[in-house]
């Protein structure tokens, strides 16, 4: 490495304190300064930060958006999530592959540009859609595409490659985004118009045990999916004993399908970052993190500028509002392309600047979360209910949704249906209703919670979406009758395979498993055995892995299973031979063949 | 001051001190919980799962999870064994398993957890992964075939060693161990006296020039199955 680069990478470490435990923030940079960490930097960055340098080739090989290898300036990574194929992103690829003279995984020759597929990127309603470097480009043509191409060519900044700016904050210059917020339905709790803003200052009148009281008499639940007692977790966060507790926003949202955190955080920021000052009080936390998923990084510069603002105003600080020994400050925490991250104890990891591996339980992040502190980590969607629980009371958010699932949910809807986009429902709402709402009333099936949750069919369409009956995060895929219901739950299996950390056996070897034998079944090689099979290894998968990606990443295969069991039973057939149909003789004969240069003398295939 | 905390595995009551976990206590009191990951005094990772239990109908890993008063353990139920089968499979398939000639063989945790659960054959289709061997180091072979990513290595050189020679990278089903070097072990300060070395359940790091010295036949596991010193020390009967 030259003296230049060296001094470069010497002066980021310095700037984060030489401090190991903010790799991520680190490798990103030295990623943006030189293209790629290369392993001389990496033995730079440990002899820095005291570490060493396989735990840095440890957290830089984890992360999909950074590479220890060169790639080019600028980089496009195109979504190839489910949506976005039936939008026809393969299509696009193509234009993006003949105009740049390159397959996805290469770099032009020049050094300029590399091509790449990405899970999704949270834009499901605009699709087909890609992120250039940071900037999201939306709603592709192959016109667009060979713009796009033409402009970077002509060294045009991504940003420039903007033609058109989105709706509300998307236009602000500190965004600056085509992106559209797509919010088709404003309920009570989110994108109420009547938000008052003074949720903090009344809850600083409280004390901080009447606040989560308050939470639990609204009975709020946890908005990511899982369905936890908010005020349950505030609740043995601030019991915790331990110092300068930490309370962590979970802007990762990865599920596939997934994009009503964007609008919050486009829309709502200053709700969102109300809440978690709201939680710090209640909680007795002085440090906030908001962990922004890499896809998100083009609204990071507006944010900082929100809490900036919020600083100014005495929102975060010393003393917040002027109560007197509330001190909270927020910082932002980018991820760098993890859908693991969004698992809290991997974020965790994350943000302590490791490979985002999930942790043991026990200790809870309750218990020892952040660097040990007592840790909450909760969904954007549900700090910004807790704002507006105690604005207006208890009662008033109880008596909304169901009894067991109170409040309004955000869901992001998106596929084959009329309006792609972010509707906010009571919960309760029966999966009719919301394709009526939606326009997608004659479909054949729906993904209610992206590909962990489950894919539902016509007879299931009068269940209701809440926790106790069809719980989701907020991600619906609306699948009319021409889609092909095993390609979806074999993209789903993709994703799994790609986005497991490989921590624990059953769900980095059992997804493949899974995969491989629903790819024979596909290619009609299946036999009725393989059913019992799939549903067996499936359950050893979801019982034994150590997070919920594991436990619930068998989902598409057993769902479908289950409500899908035709579509599996037309393609399989008993061996009419009694071999085995999947064993393919010439292929497996085809290596030693080539070793020995010549053909098998006793199994001839035709 | 410390109290006891009674609890039942199978059933059967077993009591335990605060602190301890469910193997921890399990292997005080003469009952095998079967397990790759765990081993010794080395911090618990909780990544292989074979060691998966269940904890009053929820399943947990016995080497993280802690004791309470009361809880009810399932360990040898059929449920049980038979995700410990397929966990035990997975990790066959996964690799490149070769015993009939690994100088591991009589002395590997994994082949005997095979042989103590009746595994003749996986069910599992082989999934035959290209994997690397480094041979660079005078005293020290890597065979990343064989390697089940337990962390055991890792955890040994980093905690006990205080070198950190080794540590994971990649993610899924690319994860493997990598070496504190551009690319090889010989360029790490690894020493064969490294309690690391030792870590290996299976045949991924050995020593170099001694893989037969104990012959076939006098090997750890060739007479008695893995656990048996474990259950030896049972007192009490069910």
């Amino acid at each position: 490495m030259n003296t230049s680069l060296e001094q470069e990478v010497k002066s980021i470490c310095a700037s984060c304190d030489n401090d190991r435990t903010r790799m991520m923030d680190i490798v990103r940079a030295v990623q943006e300064t030189l293209g790629y960490v290369p392993g001389h930097a990496m033995d730079l960055i440990a002899s820095e930060l005291g570490t060493h340098r396989v735990e840095v080739e440890s957290v830089v090989s984890f992360y999909a958006f950074l590479s220890s290898r060169p790639q080019g300036k600028t980089v496009i990574r195109l979504c190839d999530d489910i949506i976005d194929r039936m939008a026809g992103i393969e299509h696009i690829a193509e234009v993006f592959k003949e105009e740049l003279g390159i397959d996805v995984g290469e770099t032009t020759d020049d050094g300029a540009l590399s091509l790449e597929f990405t899970p999704c990127i949270g834009m499901c309603d605009q699709a087909p859609a890609a992120l250039i470097n940071d900037v999201p480009v939306t709603a592709l043509s192959s016109d667009r595409a060979r713009e796009i191409v033409q402009g970077l060519k002509n060294g045009e900044m991504p940003k420039k490659l903007v033609h058109r700016l989105g709706d509300g904050n998307n236009a602000d210059p500190l965004v600056h985004s085509m992106v559209q917020n797509n919010i088709r339905k404003r309920g009570d709790v989110i994108f109420s118009d009547h938000t008052s803003h003074d949720g903090l200052k009344k809850a600083l009148g409280m004390s901080p045990a009447e606040v989560i009281r308050e939470i639990k008499a609204a009975r709020l639940r946890g908005r990511g999916g899982a369905g936890f007692p908010t005020g349950m977790k505030w609740d043995f966060t601030r019991g915790a004993e331990g110092e300068h507790k930490v309370v962590i926003c979970n802007a990762d949202e990865g599920e596939p399908g997934t994009f009503k955190d964007r609008a919050v955080l486009t829309e709502r920021a200053d709700l969102l970052f109300e809440g978690m000052a709201l939680a710090g009080y209640a909680v007795g936390a002085d440090t906030g993190i908001l962990y922004l998923r890499a896809e998100y990084a083009y609204l990071r510069q507006y944010l900082e500028n929100v809490l900036k603002e919020r600083r100014d105003k005495g929102l975060l600080g010393k003393n917040v509002c002027g109560k007197e020994g509330f001190d909270f400050d927020i910082r932002i925490q980018m991820g760098a392309g993890a859908y693991i991250c969004g698992e809290e104890t991997a974020l965790i990891s994350s943000c302590e600047g490791l490979r985002g591996d999930p942790k043991n339980r026990p200790p809870f992040p309750a218990q020892k979360g952040y660097l040990g502190r007592p840790t909450t980590v909760n969904n954007v969607e549900t700090f910004c209910c807790a704002v507006r629980i105690i604005e207006n009371g208890a009662a008033w958010f109880a008596n909304l949704g169901t009894h067991g699932s109170p409040g309004t949910k955000l869901l992001s809807v998106s596929g084959d249906c009329e309006g792609p986009g972010i509707y906010e429902v009571p919960f309760g709402i029966t999966v009719h209703e919301l394709l009526k709402e939606v326009g997608a009333e004659n479909c054949q099936a729906v993904q209610i919670g992206g590909p962990s949750g489950q894919l539902v069919g016509p007879e299931a369409f009068d269940r209701k979406i809440e926790y106790d009956d069809l719980a989701t995060g907020g991600s619906v895929m609306v699948f009319n009758n021409d889609r092909k219901v095993l390609e979806i739950v074999d993209y789903f299996m993709d994703f799994f395979i790609e986005e497991s950390c490989g921590y624990c056996t059953p769900c980095r070897v059992g997804n493949v498993l899974l995969k491989e034998r629903l790819a024979q079944i596909m290619n009609g090689k299946g036999t009725p055995e393989d059913l019992p099979y799939l549903e067996r290894l499936g359950n050893t998968v979801k019982t034994a892995s150590r997070c919920g990606l594991g436990q619930t990443s068998p989902n598409p295969i057993l769902s479908s299973l289950q409500n899908f069991r035709s579509v599996y039973d037309e393609l399989v057939k008993p061996a009419s031979d009694g071999m085995q149909p999947s064993f393919d003789i010439a292929a497996a004969l085809k290596t030693s063949e080539e070793i020995a240069e010549r053909k098998s003398t006793v199994f001839t295939t035709a | 001051m410390s109290t006891t905390i009674t609890f039942t595995i199978d059933g059967v009551d077993v009591q335990g001190e605060p602190g301890q976990t469910i193997m921890q206590a399990a292997d005080a009191a003469g009952i095998y919980i079967p397990r790759l990951c765990a081993f010794e005094d080395l911090s618990p990772h909780g990544s292989c799962r074979v060691c998966t239990v269940m904890v009053n109908g929820r399943p947990q890993s016995a080497c993280t999870q802690p004791i309470s008063e009361g809880m009810t353990v399932e360990n040898n139920t059929d449920e049980i064994t038979e995700i410990r089968k397929d966990i035990i499979e997975m990790l066959f398939v996964e690799g490149n398993h070769y015993c009939m000639f690994c100088e591991k063989s009589g002395n590997c945790e994994l082949q005997a957890l095979a042989y103590r659960f009746g595994i003749a054959v996986p069910k599992f289709p082989y999934l035959w992964p290209e994997r690397d061997v480094d041979a660079s180091h005078p005293d020290i072979l890597i065979d990343r075939n064989r390697c089940i990513l337990c962390g055991r290595c890792v955890r040994a050189s980093r905690d006990v060693d205080g070198k950190t020679i080794f540590e994971f990278v990649g993610r899924g089903p690319n994860k493997r161990v990598a070496v504190n070097a551009e690319a090889n072990l010989k360029d790490t300060d690894a020493a064969v006296t490294d309690t690391a070395m030792d870590a290996c359940p299976v045949g991924a790091l050995l020593k170099k020039r001694v893989g037969y010295a104990t012959p076939v036949g006098e090997r750890r596991y060739d007479h008695n199955p893995i656990g048996s010193d474990i259950e030896s020390k049972r007192t009490t009967t069910a």
